[in-house]
């Protein structure tokens, strides 16, 4: 399969303070790329260079590459705008806007200055069917995206995410805060997701990692200590700290 | 002596309802106050005719233009003088120590004298200008004398707006001003409010500024450039000259019941604006 992104030795600072060591990997077309490993490790600094959201709070900077079908996604010539539509991203708590429901999956999309009522109509049915929440909310579309369950609001976060009809799926830990049948929702949302788009997954949950993930990469302390087919990554990793992770040790 | 923790709670209570008692008693004596010896001479006539002998007789209808002129120029010019600058400094800007100055200049221009203001009017709007005693002149004053205010509230009310919801919106493929616009504006919008509200108050209430810029004519004014006499102008002139306490109640009566009115009409309109987009 073809590779989606590829990044060589990208490192990240705060305030000179090295957050990411040289990372090289690569994501291939239509997978999920499960990233696992503590918190601190460098998971969600390294999700949020590839849409450079790192890049709007003060003190970030970064050395190597970062591409996407081949263009440096740090180039000056990167429009982010454009950048941010083809990379969404769905954050570790839910967040929806204090407005209603159609309101919320539609923003990125009017943003892009669609305004035909009948095609953002199907785009909403659409985009919430795919994150598996059209059934629960169908009827009350005009409602506060504040008023629905927080498993419910993550939901509407995907679906938000999926009306931009991004290439790339960044996940920050989605289902931390989500009961386990919401968790389940949002993981079948995925497997399906997959065939259309390509799916990076930062989770805390090993489990999860090993339920949906084509592909893991372990992070430790700011390194990319190991990365391969999952289920080799979970059955016979090559690294100690891998094992010792997966099996509970520590972290 | 020790005092028990339900005592002191007892205490506490007491003393927090006495102070929140005095403070609505002040307001409701005051305005009662005015309003019993303001609205027996409060009329239709009163309000829409003109002054007699200086305003010790007839209406009072010319300065109820000017009440109106002088604040809507004021605002008209601050408010979006005033968002725009704090959605420059809060959104625009890094937190620099150029910032921080200019945060500190707007807090001491807040806590100016409207006098001052007026003096600073008088010498370069009404003279070095040269736009004399006018309706212009006296609105330009006002405006800068409430621009800190709006400035100030607006940027508390922007930066209460939740830091998640601007990343959300960026990350949702949309601009910064896209962002202010969709998501920051909409949401400080009950912040604002109260600013500008307390400018109207300001500036309609305002005397000391208003009578250095934009003078005190009596006439009917008929361009920008004419000058005017508000309503608070006409109070403070009618009792101090002892010309006629029972208009000058007449005159209070009625600015208070504008206030009053305005506030009303505000928060009204913003409680729709919220309704409509939850």
């Amino acid at each position: 399969m073809a590779n989606k992104i590829e990044i060589e030795n990208f490192s990240v600072y705060w305030n000179a303070e090295r957050y990411l060591n040289s990372i090289s990997l690569e994501v291939k077309m239509n997978e999920i790329l499960g990233i696992i490993g503590p918190s601190g490790s460098g998971k969600t600094t390294f999700l949020r260079s590839i849409n450079r959201m790192n890049e709007l709070e003060t003190g970030f900077k970064h050395e190597g590459l970062l591409s996407m079908d081949g263009n440096d996604i740090y180039s000056p010539d990167t429009d982010v705008v454009l950048l941010r539509k083809k990379i969404g991203i769905v954050f570790a708590m839910p967040v929806p806007l204090p407005m209603s429901i159609y309101e919320n999956v539609v923003y990125g999309v009017r943003l892009s200055g669609i305004r035909n009522k009948q095609k953002l109509d199907e785009l909403v049915e659409r985009s919430l069917t795919e994150a598996y929440l059209w059934n629960e909310v169908k009827d009350r579309l005009n409602i506060s995206g504040l008023r629905l369950s927080g498993g419910q609001q993550q939901r509407l976060c995907l679906a938000r995410v999926l009306a931009m009809e991004p290439e790339v799926i960044l996940l920050d830990e989605p289902t931390s805060g989500l009961d386990p049948i919401s968790t389940a929702k949002i993981e079948d949302a995925l497997n399906e997701l997959k065939s259309k788009y390509t799916i990076i997954l930062v989770t805390n949950n090993t489990k999860q990692a090993a339920r949906v993930a084509d592909r893991t990469g372990f992070f430790l302390m700011g390194d990319l200590i190991e990365i391969g087919d999952t289920r080799k990554v979970f059955t016979s990793p090559v690294k100690k700290e891998t094992d010792d992770y997966i099996t509970g040790r520590f972290g | 002596m020790i005092i028990s923790p339900k005592n002191m709670q007892r205490g506490v209570v007491s003393i927090l309802t006495a102070a929140t008692a005095i403070t609505v008693l002040i307001l409701i004596f005051i305005i009662f106050f005015i309003l019993e010896k303001g609205l027996p001479v409060l009329s239709l006539n009163f309000l829409t005719t003109n002054p007699q002998d200086m305003g010790k007789s007839g209406g009072i209808f010319p300065t109820i233009i000017g009440t109106i002129l002088l604040p809507a120029i004021a605002l008209l010019i601050a408010i979006p003088l005033g968002i725009f600058t704090s959605v420059y400094l809060c959104e625009y800007t890094k937190e620099t120590i150029i910032t921080k100055i200019i945060r500190f200049a707007t807090d001491c221009l807040a806590g100016i004298p409207s006098i001052i203001f007026g003096l600073f009017g008088y010498i370069f709007f009404v003279n070095t200008l040269e736009m004399g005693w006018s309706i212009l002149s006296g609105g330009l004053t006002l405006a800068v004398m409430v621009l800190p205010t709006i400035i100030r509230t607006s940027e508390e009310a922007i930066r209460s707006v939740p830091q998640i919801y601007r990343q959300v919106s960026f990350s949702l493929g949309a601009s910064r001003w896209q962002t202010v616009k969709k998501v920051v504006l909409p949401n400080a919008l009950p912040g604002i409010v109260t600013g500008v509200m307390l400018s109207i108050g300001r500036s309609i209430g305002e005397t000391a500024a208003v009578i250095f810029t934009a003078g005190s004519s009596l006439r009917i004014p008929t361009s920008l450039f004419d000058s005017v006499r508000t309503m608070s102008v006409h109070f403070y002139i009618l009792a101090r000259e002892g010309l006629s306490n029972q208009n000058a109640y007449g005159t209070a009566a009625a600015l208070i019941i504008a206030v009053l009115i305005i506030n009303i009409l505000a928060y009204w309109t913003m409680h729709r604006f919220i309704a409509k987009r939850n």
